[in-house]
């Protein structure tokens, strides 16, 4: 029997475990492409401002960049630990982009890290700009296969549930790939990623100017955060609302419960900018007309539907999956039933609606109309929550668009360093990116809720058999060592910044070939 | 299917092939990063000698840990009922190797950025612990497999595991775990004798000589107790092209049964033979100046270690000890057919260029490691 405890803290490790992994995730991403910006212009013009830049926010950049390697590794190992079933379930889809992660981005970005941070004095210009842009990558491919797997965790495509081995199976790879829903997750989310670059180098370099120190330094830093930001906040506002419109295609119930709208409206919607949502419906609320309808659906006649009806549509999905299942336990007793075996694969698609119902009972073929009713609910996530963190992350994603935007301006105007008030609102808006982002990966995936993949498996039926000591154990070893390691993190970082640029010119005189300093030749 | 140019049975094979040579790819390159860690608080006394041997593998061990990621990344792929019932079997186990895992990239960036001492030794321990206890707890991991691991497969492919962490520590398990780590501390060793010179680089010859020495002896020993303990042999025909269901079979214990592939192949013997070898040069190499010739024989131990542990097992890769019908088989516990080959395709086109890069790196960071070299990089922990 499945322990619900279990689950639920299976569930608060995940969600701990991935809030705090991806604290580091976006700026690695972010920054590792100023990083090669500025070495660009270094190597273009030779003048030794821009190495600088380079070196000193290389240096936040390789704090930030192991507390992500260290919190990374938990995050693949904990598929298997913490979801076993869900690893035997879908592995042969979900593994795949995961391994390919491995061959074609870690690689890259780890091995090269290594030569960005000790290979300056051995090294030409050239080379080491080569290196700086392949750690980019490397970051950036790493981003693109785990949103690929995301994605499909999202929009399962391009795979069949195969009764012999109890699993899904590919059964079209390129499906997998060019599922649309990653392509529009990567762009968003990369572009999060270099926003939050741009705001962490925009705040410093703001402190810096503020303080009347390495001004060079924090002007020119300023300056190409603010170009880099601008272009960022505006594209993952733009692909935000692509990934919105993916939604609709696939993930009605989350974009019904972002917008608290429990029943279907006439096209085209009204966007809900207020609301208090309960459990049927909203005790209060205030609308805009017309502009959800047009904004998901992008046409005047489109329904977008709400959540009581698509609560309807699930029951008719549980009442199939439960003759799916039927079919599936007939091919278990006899592999040879060819009868059972056509209808299954007819049925198969909604066999992960009636695991809904396992929640309730083990022999699911006899579920009452009232469990079918109580799972059929369970298919709305948490409208609150949704409602709530989808319009604190646009109202962030907004702000930063005109904050960025105006510091693009000033910085044209070279009036950027003057501004005082500007500069200390960049101050103070160092945490924004990350707030957004977190309330991102709140809609994206506690909005995939209940389901650890989209109609296919049930969250709770995913997890492992583990006990519940286990599962404690592990949770408070994570929260206390990433406690402890955040806290240091953060000393470390405020050290480097008000240390403010090293004196790095044991560095310079870079060879021009391939020459190795002496103490390497021995 | 029938458009995928290799059958089922061949990439099967391949892939745990494939699995084999990526697990040695990490215990050879990640391997050694380990075994520094665990040598460091012994080959260097003061901060000077530590920084040296932080040094040494400072900028190469962020790549070589992705062996192990990409090792995980390819079990989950292409073995994923073997990643979900090891991971989840191993619980307290896996949770101990991250932990210390986790403890290692700080450690190395964190170190240095202040000059305090007890700073500074705090974080030379975290990477002692950080190599030290994978070490050990992979080698135990591996004991337990030989041995059998406590778990049942119920009618939906569902494992439940009636272990516990204790459990793991049976005394064959334990004493795969101090062959890991006398083998990757000879490793360790050896790469600390080729990159530093002076009292350091004599610290690491006498500890790698010692840990040479102890890997050929336990292994020798492991070698004795796995010919007296039960293997397990498959008893019903397996369908190498069938589906991936481990309840299709029926399975026996056979005492000594570990052993009885090198009777039927006995080209098999080679691997073992790889693994005293390769320790025996380690310590030749080690004992005279030839730290080459050490790194050499602590790979080919490696190497030839795990071939042996692959390779008696074949096709078991997984044997339960209470069900051992579950048990998982090279035959039932891969992924589908089409998984296999794309994941094959992907490997023939980016591990090539994987290794081409190292080796790249590898070249730019080779030398010698000394106090007056690190004086140069601002970068360097």
């Amino acid at each position: 029997m499945i322990d619900f405890t279990v689950v639920d803290l299976a569930r608060l490790q995940f969600a701990a475990t991935a809030l705090y992994h991806f604290l580091f995730v976006p700026l690695t991403l972010g920054l590792s492409f100023l990083m090669a910006i500025m070495e660009s212009v270094y190597v273009m013009t030779g003048r030794e401002v821009w190495r600088r830049m380079t070196l000193f926010w290389g240096t936040l950049f390789g704090i930030n960049f192991a507390m992500g390697v260290a919190t990374g590794i938990v995050m693949e190992f904990q598929f298997g630990m913490n979801w076993s079933y869900y690893s035997h379930y879908v592995g042969d889809v979900f593994g795949a982009p995961l391994a390919i992660e491995g061959l074609m981005a870690f690689f890259l970005e780890a091995t090269f890290i290594g030569l960005f941070f000790f290979g300056w004095d051995r090294l030409p210009k050239a080379g080491h700009l080569v290196v700086t842009w392949l750690v980019a990558l490397g970051a950036n491919f790493s981003a693109l296969w785990i949103l690929i797997a995301n994605g499909w965790m999202q929009n399962p495509v391009g795979s069949t549930f195969n009764p012999d081995t109890m699993r899904m199976e590919v059964s079209d790879f390129a499906a997998v790939l060019f599922n649309p829903v990653a392509q529009a997750k990567f762009v968003h989310t990369v572009s999060a990623g270099y926003t939050t670059g741009a705001m962490f180098v925009m705040a410093i370099s703001a402190w810096f100017i503020l303080r009347g120190r390495h001004l060079d330094l924090a002007k020119r830093s300023m300056a190409v955060a603010a170009s880099f930001g601008i272009a960022s906040a505006l594209s993952v506002v733009v692909l935000g609302d692509e990934s919105g419109y993916v939604a609709t295609e696939h993930q009605k119930m989350k974009i019904a419960a972002i917008e608290a709208m429990w029943h279907t409206e006439p096209a085209p919607a009204g966007l809900t900018i207020f609301a208090l949502p309960g459990k049927d419906g909203n005790r209060f609320e205030v609308k805009i007309p017309w502009i959800l309808g047009l904004m998901t659906t992008r046409s005047l006649d489109k329904e977008v539907p709400g959540i009581l009806p698509l609560v309807e549509h699930a029951k008719d999905r549980i009442r199939n999956g439960m003759v799916a299942s039927t079919d599936l336990d007939a091919i278990r007793k006899d592999p040879k039933n060819q009868e059972a075996r056509a209808a299954f694969a007819k049925n198969w698609p909604d066999l992960g609606y009636a695991l809904l119902l396992k929640r309730y009972r083990e022999d699911i073929q006899n579920a009452t109309p009232e469990q079918i009713d109580q799972a059929a609910r369970d298919t709305i996530p948490d409208v609150g929550t949704l409602f709530w963190s989808f319009r604190i992350m646009v109202a962030l994603g907004l702000y930063m668009i005109a904050f960025f935007a105006t510091a693009f301006v000033l910085s044209s105007l070279h009036k950027l360093g003057n501004n005082r008030t500007l500069l200390k609102i960049a101050v103070w808006s160092l945490p924004v990116p990350w707030l957004a982002i977190e309330s991102g990966w709140l809609v994206a995936e506690y909005g995939r809720q209940p389901w650890a993949i989209e109609g296919v498996l049930p969250t709770f039926y995913a997890a492992s058999g583990l006990s519940v000591i286990d599962m404690l154990i592990s949770l408070s070893f994570f929260l206390i060592l990433y406690t402890a390691l955040l806290v240091v993190m953060v000393i470390l970082m405020v050290k480097t910044i008000k240390a403010g640029p090293g004196d790095y010119s044991m560095l310079e005189g870079a060879p021009d070939t391939d020459r190795l300093p002496q103490s390497a030749a021995a | 299917m029938n458009t995928i140019p290799l059958d089922y049975e061949i990439l099967r094979l391949i892939w745990w092939a494939l699995l084999g040579i990526l697990l040695m790819g990490f215990a050879v390159m990640g391997g050694n990063d380990l075994g520094v860690g665990a040598l460091l608080p012994f080959v260097a006394r003061n901060d000077e000698e530590r920084r040296v041997v932080i040094n040494i593998v400072g900028p190469t061990w962020e790549g070589n840990q992705v062996w192990l990621v990409l090792g995980g990344g390819a079990i989950f792929a292409a073995w994923p009922a073997l990643y979900a019932v090891s991971f989840s079997g191993f619980y307290l186990a896996m949770i101990t190797i991250l932990l210390a895992l986790i403890l290692r990239p700080v450690a190395f960036k964190f170190r240095g950025k202040m000059k305090d001492p007890t700073w500074r030794s705090t974080w030379d321990w975290a990477l002692f612990i950080g190599g030290f206890v994978p070490a050990l707890i992979f080698g135990v991991a591996v004991g337990n497999v030989l041995l059998g691991v406590p778990f049942d497969l119920d009618a939906t492919l569902r494992a439940s595991y009636t272990g516990n962490f204790f459990g793991l520590l049976r005394p064959f398990a334990l004493l795969s775990g101090l062959l890991s780590v006398s083998m990757l501390v000879a490793h360790g060793a050896a790469v600390i004798a080729l990159r530093t010179n002076g009292k350091v680089a004599e610290r690491a010859r006498l500890y790698g000589r010692a840990a040479a020495l102890a890997s050929i002896l336990l292994f020798a020993v492991g070698g004795l107790w796995v010919s007296m303990m039960n293997g397990y042999a498959v008893t019903s025909v397996q369908d190498a092209l069938g589906p991936s269901n481990p309840l299709y079979k029926t399975v026996s214990l056979v005492s000594g049964g570990w052993l009885s592939n090198y009777a039927t192949h006995p080209w098999m013997i080679a691997a073992p033979v790889l693994g005293f070898v390769g320790s025996l040069l380690a310590f030749v190499g080690l004992s005279g100046r030839a730290s080459k010739t050490a790194l050499l024989g602590t790979t080919i131990a490696i190497v030839g270690t795990i071939a042996t542990a692959g390779l008696s097992l074949f096709p078991f890769l997984l044997p339960s000890s209470i069900d051992p019908a579950a048990s998982l088989t090279v035959w039932d516990a891969s992924s589908s057919h089409l998984t296999l080959f794309i994941m094959l395709i992907a490997t023939i086109v980016f591990l090539p260029i994987v290794l081409l890069y190292t080796g790249f790196v590898f070249r730019v960071m080779r030398g010698t490691v000394t106090p007056t070299s690190l004086g140069r990089n601002p970068n360097a922990y």
